[in-house]
């Protein structure tokens, strides 16, 4: 029943991959031990973990974005939370994008569930997709301007002429005596 | 009914325009069935047995066409503002807006950070009563429709059928 430990499954992700020493990045100490590879190796890696019956993950339980303006170079991180309904256990895999233009291949042929996570990552930190079946954006409106979860990313004044920031128009209303509370709590 | 008497042997009614319409409209407000967050499950309590706002006349209608009262039970997302707007358009005049807890006021919880969220329906469409809370409770929203009554029962068939209601900063 037990599954393996993080070492173990990261030891047989690197082996499988072939990876050399200052390929990957780990740390098996942290809450949720994780491993950062390269993105070019993205679809090999998650082919391996879901296919090697030991580390069987067949759940994508979770795809993140990490937006790291300051880093060298800046970067958008993203995560993937993965476990094994079959062996109850889990690993974090991460890779990075370039904040401009990054592009990720989709894994959306590994774990159909990457479909909508991953169009809610091009959504909020604009990362692409290549091969998504269906690259749109996904909780906001299609022409929203750019990608609100980057650091950079400054309000838009309007949108279809309606105003996005916060104006004052509850403290004008109180201002002006408008009474705005009804309710039996007033 | 204080204005409709019965008098004589006839039972004939002497009463005004004003009254009979007023009374009318504010006695079979019918609401949109429509909600947009966890206000729309108040709203849903408020419509059924315990609250049972069918009492008020209230008895919601699939279409838009059908409805005079739009009842905005939820967050106002800016993808959901223009259909909202939409939607208000296609309802006949008379037509009322109950704006129904924080969110639909001003945003609420999403005032500050929250940049898809539309800082009060008020900023696209009129409304005439606003019911605080988060959500309110259905006391709130049945005293909402209370005071929406009222406002109704003091209106005049000569009055513009489109008053200047509260704010509408930036309306499409």
């Amino acid at each position: 029943m037990g599954g393996l430990g993080a070492e173990a499954i990261v030891e047989r992700l690197v082996s499988g991959l072939g990876l050399g020493e200052g390929d990957f990045d780990t740390d098996l100490a942290a809450a949720d031990p994780w491993v950062r590879i390269p993105g070019e190796r993205l679809v090999e890696a998650a082919q391996i973990l879901k296919a090697d019956p030991d580390l069987a993950f067949d759940t994508l339980h979770c795809l993140s974005g990490v937006d790291w303006p300051k880093d060298d170079p800046p970067a958008v991180e993203v995560v993937y939370h993965l476990f094994s309904l079959a062996k109850k256990h889990w690993i974090v895999l991460k890779t990075r994008v370039p904040r401009e233009g990054g592009c990720l291949p989709t894994l959306e042929n590994v774990w159909k569930a990457a479909n909508w996570h991953e169009r809610e990552c091009y959504d909020l930190f604009g990362v692409r997709f290549e091969g998504h079946s269906d690259h749109r954006r996904i909780l906001l409106p299609a022409d929203w301007p750019g990608h609100p979860l980057l650091r950079d990313w400054e309000w838009p004044e309007t949108w279809h002429k309606i105003p996005v920031k916060p104006g004052r128009q509850m403290t004008d209303r109180a201002e002006k005596g408008q009474m705005t509370g009804v309710g039996p709590f007033d | 009914m204080d204005l409709i008497g019965a008098v004589g042997k006839n039972q004939f009614a002497l009463t005004t325009v004003n009254a009979v319409v007023n009374w009318a409209r504010l006695s079979a407000l019918w609401p949109m069935t429509f909600g947009l967050a966890c206000c729309a499950i108040e709203m849903m309590a408020t419509g059924a047995s315990r609250f049972d706002w069918d009492r008020l006349g209230l008895i919601p209608r699939a279409t838009p066409r059908q409805s005079d009262l739009m009842i905005v039970a939820g967050t106002v997302t800016h993808k959901m503002a223009i259909r909202i707007k939409t939607l208000y358009e296609q309802m006949p005049e008379p037509k009322y807006v109950i704006s129904m807890g924080s969110c639909a006021n001003n945003g609420g919880p999403y005032w500050q950070y929250g940049y898809h969220v539309v800082k009060g329906v008020d900023q696209i469409i009129p409304v005439d009563v606003y019911v605080p809370g988060c959500p309110p409770r259905p006391e709130a929203l049945l005293y909402g429709i209370m005071a929406l009554q009222d406002r109704i029962r003091e209106k005049s068939l000569l009055d513009d059928p489109r008053p200047e209601r509260t704010i509408a900063a930036g309306a499409a």
